[in-house]
C-alpha cells in the first residue's frame, strides 16, 4: 500500500471546520467526507482526529449533541458554532494568503 | 473573554471527566465499528475486518490521553506526575533520604549564610536616604580613619559646602549614680544635630535643641529604647526626670525609638550632647571624636573628600603644630560599619555557595545511577507511548520534589541556624554588629532560597533527561545494561566526581588556611603571660577625686588592698589592659634633635611600677618604674623596643630625654628602661611605638587593675571587687573578664575563629559528599563490569590485578580532581589574602597536606568497592547473565 501523504500542518482544524459547514456530523463521518472530498487523497488519522474535535469544542467552535443516525445508531454529532465559521474564515483567508504567497515563490524561482 | 469560556468549559468537562471519557469511548467505538463494516463492505472477513480497523485506528488509549490533554488541565497532571514521583521516592527511601539529606544541608548552609549577607551588606541602614550619609573623620599616617578634634570639627562645619549638615560623636562610659551605689554605663556623647542628621527623631519627648551642646546649656540625655525599658520601666514620665551622670545632674528629654541602630555607639544606652568645656575639646591636637554627614543633593562622596582634604590643608598651613600630616576622609557610612567584615561574609558564602555546588552534584550523580536503573521503566514507558514530553515532565516533576522538600527541611534548618549562630556571637561583638540582631528568614533570604532551588530543580530535571536524549530509548528493553550507556554515564558521573573532589579540595584548603590563621593569631607573640591574668575596669568619680594626688593615694590603696586578697600573685593598674587596642596617643619629640615638625605618633600608656613584673614582660635593658617614681621625683618614662628601633636606630636611648611637640618643661621625661614589644593593638595590627608613664606621675581616673592569681584567675572577681567597694561604693567597677577571654573573644580573634570554623564545617562536609560520590562511581563500575572482571579472572587476571584495576580507575579520578582543586585552592586563596594572618595564601605545606588527606580519603573509599572486584566469583560472574 503505497504511503499516503500527510496533512499540511495546521490545515486539519479548517478542513474539520470546512466539512461541517455542510451540516452536522459525527466523528466518522467528518473522516469519510475529507477523504471523499479529497478523492482518496488526504487521510485523517484517528490519532488526530479525536484530539482536534476536543480542541475545537473547548475553544468553542464547534459543539456536540448525541444523535441517532440513518442507521439508528447512537452518535455525537459536530455542528459549527457562529465562532466557528468566523474562525473558519480567518484560516481559510490565511491558508488562501499561504498558498498565493508559496505559488508565486514556486513561479519565479 | 474567550479565555474564561475556555476555562469553564475545561471546567465543566473536568467535572464530568467520567462522562467525557465514556463518551469519548463511545464515539471511538462507533467509528471503529464503521470503519470494519466498510472493510467487510470491501469483501474481508468480519475478523480479519476488526483487526484491520483497530490497527488503522492505532492505539486507542494514547488518543484518548491526547484528547484528555487537549481539555483536561495541566495541574490535574502535574498532580498524577507528583504523586508517581511520591510513589518513586516512597519505594526507594534510601535515595531519597540521601538526596534530601544532603541538599537540604547545602540550602541550610547557603541560607544562612545568605541571611547574614543580606543583613550587613545588602540590606541598606536603617535611616532615611542612607546612601547619603558619610563618615567624616581626620586621617593620620598611622590611621587612614582617624579621629577629629573639636576645634578641627567646628572649622570643618563652618568652611565646607558639601554637606547638609555635619555631625559628631564619641563613646564613653558615664558613672551612673544608683540607689545601690555607681554603675558604670555605656553612652555617647553627640553634637546637638545629630539625630537629625540621622534622621531619627526620639519616639518620647524631644531631640536636642540646637544649641544645647554649647558649653553653658545644661546637660540633656537622650536615652536608648533599652535603657527606658530596663532602667526606667517603660514610664512615660521619664522626660524631665533628673539623674546623676559622673556626678553632675542630667535632665532626661527623649526615648530613641526601639530599632534606632548607630553601630560604631552600638552598645550606648544614654546620649548626652558632647560639651566642649574643658580639655581634650579645647585642644586642637586631641583627637576624639568622629563625625558623620549628610551630603548635600547633587555632591558626590568624592567630590565631598576632595573638599574637605582642602580644608583639612588649609588648617594645615593655619595650625602646623596641631595640624601637620593631618588629612581628611570621607566615607560611605556603610562602608565603615560593614567594611570589615565584607571580605568574610562573602568569603563564607562563597564557601556555602560549593558546598551546595557538590551536595547538587552529588544528588546529580545519585539521580544518574538511578535513571541508569529506571532505564528499563523509561523504556517501556515510552514503548507504551508516552512521548518524550511527558517523559521530561515526569522528570522535572521529580527533580521539583526532591528540591521542593529539601527546601523545606533546608529552610527550617536555616531559621535554627541561623539563631544558633547570632547567639555564638560574642555580646561585645554583637553590639558592634546591631544589624545582625533579630536575623530571621525575610523576604530577601526567602528569594535567595527560591532563585537557588530554582537553579537546584533545573540541574536535577536536566540530568536525567541527558540520560534521556543519550541512551537510546529502545536500548532500555533489550537485555543486560551491557550498552553503551553504562560507559557514557561512567564517564558523566566520573566527571560529577573530578569536580566534587576539585570543590572539596578548595573548600579543605580554605579551612586549612584560615585555621593556621587563627592559629598564629591565638599564638602570635603577646610580649607578656596571658594565663592567670585576671582584669577589671575601674572608675573613679571625678568630683570625689578631684585632685591628682587624691588619685595617687586611691591608686596605692587599691593595690594594697588587692594585693592582700587570698590568690593574687601581684597586681598592677594601666591605664587599658594589653591587646585592648591602638590608640590613645601622643605626639613626642626628642630633646637635643632638630624637630622637622614631624607627627611622631606613639601609644600612651599610664602604668603602676608593678605593671612590667605583674605581665611578665621581659626588660632589655634599664629599670623598671619603682613607687619612688612619684610627682616629686623628675619624669622618667619606659619605652617599647618598637620605639627604640624606630627613633634610636644604632643608639642607646637609655637617658634620652622626650616632650612633647613643644618641648614643655613638664613633658620633658627621661628614658629610664626598654622592654619587649607588649602587644597593646588587637591580635593582628602591628606593634606601634609605646611610651609608658608612672602612674604615680600621671595618674588616671578611669583604669583597668590587672591581677595575677595563683589559683584560677576567674574566681577572684568577688573578691576583687568587694575590696574595691569597701575602699569606696562610689567607684564602679565594670568589664570582668580574664586575660585569656579578652585575647579569645578580641574581634580579630572571633572573625578568624568564626570563619575558620564555618569554613571547616563546609570543608569536612564537602570532604564527606566527595568521597562518597567517589565511592558511588566505583562501585557503580564495579557492579556495571563485573562480567568483565568474570572474563578476565577466567581468563587468569589475578585479584592483585583486578585490585590495580579498580583503584587506578579511582586514582586517575582522584588525581585529576586534586590537580584540578589545587588550581581552583590557589585562586580561591588568593581572592581571601586578606583574611589571612601570617601564612601565604598559597602555602605549600596546606596544600600538600590536604591533598595527601583527600588522596587518602579517596583510597578508603575505592578500596572497599576494588576488594568487592577481587572478590567476585568468575564463575558466578559469568553464569549470572
Amino acid at each position: 500500500m503505497p504511503k499516503k501523504p500527510d496533512l499540511l500542518p495546521g490545515t486539519l482544524d479548517m478542513l474539520i471546520l470546512k466539512t461541517l459547514t455542510r451540516g452536522p456530523q459525527h466523528g466518522y463521518g467528518i473522516a469519510l467526507s475529507i477523504r471523499h472530498l479529497s478523492q482518496d487523497f488526504l487521510t485523517v488519522e484517528e490519532g488526530s482526529l479525536y484530539p482536534a474535535l476536543q480542541r475545537l469544542l473547548v475553544q468553542g467552535w464547534v459543539k456536540a449533541e448525541w444523535k441517532k443516525t440513518e442507521t439508528n445508531r447512537r452518535a455525537r454529532f459536530y455542528t459549527l458554532t457562529p465562532q466557528g465559521r468566523k474562525q473558519l474564515g480567518l484560516e481559510l483567508s490565511e491558508f488562501e494568503q499561504m498558498i498565493a504567497a508559496i505559488g508565486r515563490v514556486l513561479q519565479k524561482a | 473573554m474567550d479565555a474564561i469560556l475556555r476555562f469553564f468549559r475545561k471546567l465543566w468537562l473536568l467535572i464530568r471527566r467520567e462522562r467525557f471519557h465514556d463518551e469519548l469511548a463511545e464515539e471511538m467505538a462507533f467509528h471503529r465499528e464503521q470503519v470494519e463494516k466498510e472493510f467487510c463492505a470491501e469483501g474481508m472477513s468480519s475478523e480479519a475486518a476488526r483487526y484491520a480497523a483497530l490497527r488503522q485506528f492505532g492505539n486507542a488509549t494514547r488518543i484518548k490521553e491526547q484528547s484528555h490533554e487537549m481539555v483536561g488541565f495541566h495541574l490535574e497532571v502535574i498532580l498524577q506526575d507528583f504523586r508517581f514521583a511520591i510513589r518513586q521516592l516512597r519505594k526507594n527511601p534510601g535515595f531519597a533520604l540521601t538526596a534530601i539529606f544532603v541538599l537540604a544541608l547545602g540550602f541550610c548552609a547557603s541560607v544562612s549564610i545568605f541571611a547574614f549577607v543580606d543583613a550587613a551588606l545588602l540590606k541598606p541602614l536603617p535611616y532615611p536616604d542612607p546612601t547619603r550619609l558619610v563618615n567624616v573623620t581626620e586621617s593620620a599616617a598611622l590611621l587612614p580613619i582617624a579621629n577629629l578634634s573639636y576645634p578641627d570639627y567646628l572649622d570643618w562645619k563652618k568652611v565646607n559646602t558639601v554637606f547638609s549638615s555635619v555631625d559628631v560623636h564619641t563613646g564613653r562610659g558615664f558613672l551612673l549614680t544608683t540607689p545601690t551605689g555607681a554603675e558604670v554605663v555605656s553612652g555617647a556623647s553627640v553634637s546637638d544635630g545629630f539625630f537629625r542628621t540621622l534622621g531619627i527623631p526620639p519616639v518620647l519627648g524631644r531631640d536636642f535643641y540646637s544649641g544645647e551642646d554649647l558649653p553653658n546649656a545644661p546637660q540633656a540625655v537622650i536615652l536608648s529604647y533599652a535603657a527606658w525599658q530596663r532602667r526606667f520601666g517603660e514610664r512615660s514620665d521619664v522626660i524631665g526626670q533628673a539623674i546623676t551622670l559622673d556626678g553632675g545632674a542630667n535632665t532626661i528629654v527623649g526615648v530613641l525609638p526601639e530599632d534606632f541602630e548607630f553601630a560604631p555607639q552600638g552598645r550606648a544606652e544614654f546620649w548626652t550632647t558632647y560639651h566642649p568645656s574643658h580639655g581634650c575639646a579645647l585642644r586642637r591636637g586631641c583627637h576624639n571624636l568622629q563625625g558623620v554627614a549628610r551630603l548635600k543633593d547633587g555632591v558626590s562622596i568624592q567630590a565631598a573628600a576632595a573638599e574637605m582634604r582642602l580644608i583639612a590643608s588649609a588648617l594645615e598651613k593655619q595650625y602646623p603644630d596641631t595640624n601637620r600630616g593631618q588629612g581628611a576622609s570621607v566615607l560611605p557610612l556603610s562602608e565603615v560599619i560593614v567594611g570589615d567584615i565584607r571580605p568574610i561574609l562573602l568569603a563564607l558564602l562563597g564557601g556555602a555557595g560549593l558546598l551546595l555546588l557538590i551536595a547538587s552534584l552529588n544528588v546529580s550523580s545519585l539521580l544518574l545511577v538511578r535513571s541508569e536503573s529506571r532505564k528499563r521503566e523509561i523504556a517501556v514507558r515510552s514503548a507504551l507511548g508516552a512521548s518524550f514530553a511527558r517523559l521530561v515532565r515526569q522528570f522535572v516533576t521529580d527533580g521539583m520534589l526532591l528540591v521542593v522538600s529539601s527546601g523545606v527541611l533546608g529552610l527550617l534548618l536555616a531559621g535554627w541556624s541561623m539563631q544558633l549562630l547570632t547567639t555564638l556571637i560574642p555580646v561585645n561583638m554583637l553590639a558592634r554588629m546591631p544589624y545582625l540582631r533579630g536575623l530571621h528568614l525575610n523576604l530577601h533570604v526567602l528569594i535567595f532560597a527560591g532563585a537557588i532551588s530554582l537553579l537546584a530543580a533545573v540541574l536535577f530535571s536536566v540530568t536525567p533527561m541527558v540520560r534521556l536524549r543519550l541512551g537510546e530509548l529502545r536500548e532500555g528493553l533489550t537485555e543486560g545494561g551491557r550498552g553503551s550507556a553504562g560507559t557514557l554515564w561512567r564517564r558523566f558521573g566520573s566527571n560529577l566526581v573530578v569536580v566534587e573532589l576539585a570543590i572539596a579540595m578548595v573548600l579543605l584548603v580554605g579551612a586549612g588556611l584560615l585555621g593556621q590563621s587563627l592559629y598564629r593569631l591565638l599564638h602570635v607573640e603577646l610580649g607578656f603571660q596571658p594565663d592567670h591574668l585576671a582584669t577589671l575596669d575601674v572608675a573613679v568619680p571625678g568630683s570625689s577625686y578631684s585632685k591628682n594626688e587624691q588619685l595617687v593615694v586611691l591608686h596605692r590603696q587599691i593595690l594594697s588592698s588587692v594585693s592582700s586578697l587570698p590568690g593574687v600573685k601581684s597586681v598592677a593598674t594601666a591605664m587599658q589592659p594589653p591587646v585592648s587596642g591602638n590608640g590613645n596617643t601622643l605626639w613626642i619629640r626628642f630633646v637635643g634633635r632638630p624637630y622637622d615638625g614631624k607627627h611622631n605618633e606613639v601609644n600612651q600608656r599610664d602604668v603602676s611600677s608593678g605593671y612590667f613584673t605583674t605581665l611578665k614582660a621581659r626588660l632589655l635593658r634599664g629599670r623598671y618604674f619603682n613607687e619612688t617614681d612619684d610627682a616629686s621625683k623628675p619624669g622618667v618614662v619606659i619605652i617599647n623596643q618598637a620605639l627604640a628601633r624606630r627613633y634610636f636606630p644604632g643608639e642607646d636611648p637609655l637617658g634620652k630625654k622626650i616632650g612633647d611637640i613643644d618641648l614643655s618643661t613638664v613633658s620633658i621625661k627621661e628614658i629610664i628602661g626598654i622592654v619587649e614589644d607588649i602587644r597593646e593593638g588587637s591580635l593582628d595590627s602591628e606593634i606601634w611605638p609605646a611610651v609608658y608613664f608612672p602612674e604615680n606621675q600621671v595618674p588616671d581616673s578611669y583604669f583597668s587593675i590587672i591581677v595575677r592569681t595563683s589559683q584560677d584567675e576567674q574566681s577572684i572577681f568577688p573578691a576583687l571587687t568587694a575590696a574595691i567597694r569597701q575602699i569606696d561604693p562610689g567607684i564602679a567597677t565594670t568589664n570582668q573578664g580574664t586575660m585569656s577571654e579578652r585575647i579569645d573573644d578580641s574581634p580579630s580573634a572571633y572573625l578568624h575563629r568564626s570563619s575558620a570554623w564555618l569554613v571547616g564545617s563546609f570543608a569536612a562536609m564537602a570532604l564527606l559528599l566527595g568521597v562518597v560520590g567517589l565511592y558511588g562511581v566505583i562501585a557503580y563500575s564495579v557492579s556495571q563490569r563485573t562480567r568483565e572482571i568474570g572474563v578476565r579472572m577466567a581468563l587468569g587476571a589475578q585479584r592483585r590485578s583486578v585490585y590495580q584495576l579498580i583503584l587506578k580507575e579511582a586514582g586517575s579520578l582522584t588525581a585529576l580532581g586534586i590537580v584540578i582543586g589545587l588550581i581552583g585552592s590557589v585562586a580561591a586563596a588568593a581572592l581571601m589574602r586578606g583574611l589571612l594572618f601570617g601564612v601565604r595564601s598559597w602555602d605549600a605545606p596546606t596544600l600538600a597536606a590536604v591533598a595527601v588527606v583527600l588522596a587518602l580519603f579517596a583510597l578508603l573509599a575505592s578500596f572497599f568497592p576494588a576488594r568487592r572486584a577481587a572478590s567476585v566469583d568468575p564463575v558466578e560472574a559469568l553464569r549470572a547473565e
